[in-house]
């Protein structure tokens, strides 16, 4: 007589059937199959999204430090893309770039531009004005002065900037599931449907877990790149 | 291929936007009813989070303690993904209007709490001393100097509360939220047009809360400082 085929889910542990608070043996076999690589994509997510907006937002600043009149639609525009709850951003992308990656990341790009335009402008504004005195005095040209000085004078304000639109972006990511399955969402999203506690608690841990190390190591960048800061630092 | 191609995905776009407003047209009833369930949620979150918030704020800054606290909230607030909040809130609250309410105060506490702190704690300290040396009672030299003068600030953390209150609620959907968000996480039912129709509404609302927020902000300021509040404020004090 042939065997019936079963289809072979594994066993479930009494805890994950019970679906108890938080099941470690689970979280443990689907450390492989699920987290890590829902982990890995979040990160992605993240480093594609802040580095982008970065960079828009840095060449937005440095236009807003040399012409004035940029300032004002920039951060109007920057604004008004902000108020735009995202999960409503996802949804009204999907129709131009459909339910792909690229309709996350221009939304959260989009979000990380109010935050790091912002910040590296008024970094870009913060040299006083007699240290400017002494760079022309020095002969050194406009570009010379931003690069040697106004630049590295920046930092604080600019790492600042990176530290907040970072810690947001990995909190904002997760509502990206909602459009495709990608990053710590996907599992929260799909345990919530499920109401199966332990997986929401792993990957949700993992997000926040995410957010604080990142932030923390945005710190120790900030120390290292602006050593004259330590004496008097500005948190 | 190529132009052709990017034509169609464009014209295929504005198909969808227009089969979206026509969305908003033929179901503005429903739209009407979800929308203001919409409001009483969001309204309600927030109402709940400034009697929480703003008092807590105005009295740590008034006495000029907790700074490490009052103003580390928001950072911890910051990196709480909502949708974990909202999760969480499942789990040990189950499905419902309790629990989606109280993960938007989670949510938007921290940032009100911060920002009332900076404001009365940012208050000119000259101002302060000129009201005590009048013979103004502590109490006094709150409501009547430092109060007034943290007004801007003040409603800057509230009204990034507000539009991210209203932005929160969609996802408070899946956790039996009501409002629009209903029809945000149901494409099977309301397809495409229905979401993107319910999108644009979402967000119409959140520009309106703030606008309205904008408004009541203005009246509220004493005249000697109105002349700093340009129309749209994009607030842009840098964030540190």
């Amino acid at each position: 007589m042939a065997e019936p085929v079963i289809p072979d889910f594994g066993e479930a542990s009494d805890c994950v059937a019970e679906n108890r608070l938080f099941c470690t043996d689970w979280v443990r076999e689907n450390w492989d199959p699920v987290l890590q690589p829902a982990l890995v994509e979040h990160i992605k997510l993240t480093v594609i999204a802040v580095g982008l907006g970065f960079v828009l937002s840095l060449v937005a600043a440095l236009l807003a430090h040399r012409f004035r009149h940029v300032e004002r639609p920039v951060a109007f525009l920057s604004a008004v893309i902000y108020t735009i709850p995202s999960l409503a951003l996802f949804q009204l992308l999907v129709p131009v770039t459909g339910l792909t990656v690229t309709t996350v990341e221009i939304a959260l790009v989009g979000y990380t531009l109010l935050i790091l335009f912002r910040n590296n402008l008024a970094g870009l504004r913060s040299t006083p004005p007699e240290v400017l005195e002494a760079a022309r005095g020095m002969g050194l040209t406009s570009n010379q002065t931003l690069w040697r000085v106004e630049l590295p004078l920046a930092l604080p304000a600019i790492v600042a900037g990176l530290r907040i639109a970072v810690v947001s972006t990995i909190a904002l990511a997760t509502v990206a599931a909602f459009v495709v399955s990608e990053g710590l969402g996907g599992p929260i999203l799909g345990a919530l449907r499920l109401d199966f506690r332990t997986e929401i608690i792993a990957a949700g841990a993992l997000a926040v877990g995410l957010a604080i190390l990142a932030d923390a190591l945005l710190v120790l960048a900030q120390r290292a790149v602006t050593p004259w800061a330590s004496a008097r630092r500005v948190t | 291929m190529g132009v052709g191609q990017e034509g169609d995905v464009i014209a295929a776009a504005l198909d969808v936007f227009v089969d979206s407003l026509q969305f908003i047209v033929d179901e503005r009833d429903l739209l009407l009813e979800k929308t203001l369930e919409h409001i009483v949620l969001s309204g309600a979150a927030l109402l709940v989070s400034i009697a929480i918030a703003v008092p807590l704020g105005l009295a740590l800054g008034h006495l000029h303690r907790g700074s490490f606290v009052a103003v580390n909230v928001a950072n911890v607030g910051r990196a709480l993904p909502t949708l974990v909040v909202i999760a969480v809130g499942f789990i040990f609250l189950g499905i419902g209007f309790t629990t989606v309410m109280l993960a938007l105060v989670v949510l938007a506490v921290p940032p009100i709490l911060t920002n009332a702190y900076v404001a009365v704690d940012e208050v000119d300290r000259d101002a302060v001393e000129a009201a005590r040396g009048m013979g103004m009672t502590p109490s006094q030299v709150l409501w009547r100097v430092e109060l007034p003068l943290a007004l801007p600030l003040l409603f800057v953390g509230i009204r990034t509360a507000a539009v991210f209150v209203v932005a929160t609620a969609t996802i408070a959907a899946i956790a039996g939220g009501s409002g629009l968000g209903e029809i945000l996480v149901n494409q099977a039912a309301y397809d495409v047009e229905g979401l993107v129709g319910a999108a644009i509404c979402v967000s119409l609302l959140a520009l309106a809360a703030d606008a309205a927020l904008g408004v009541l902000q203005r009246s509220l300021t004493p005249a000697g400082l109105k002349e700093e509040l340009p129309a749209f404020e994009p607030d842009v004090r840098p964030v540190v």
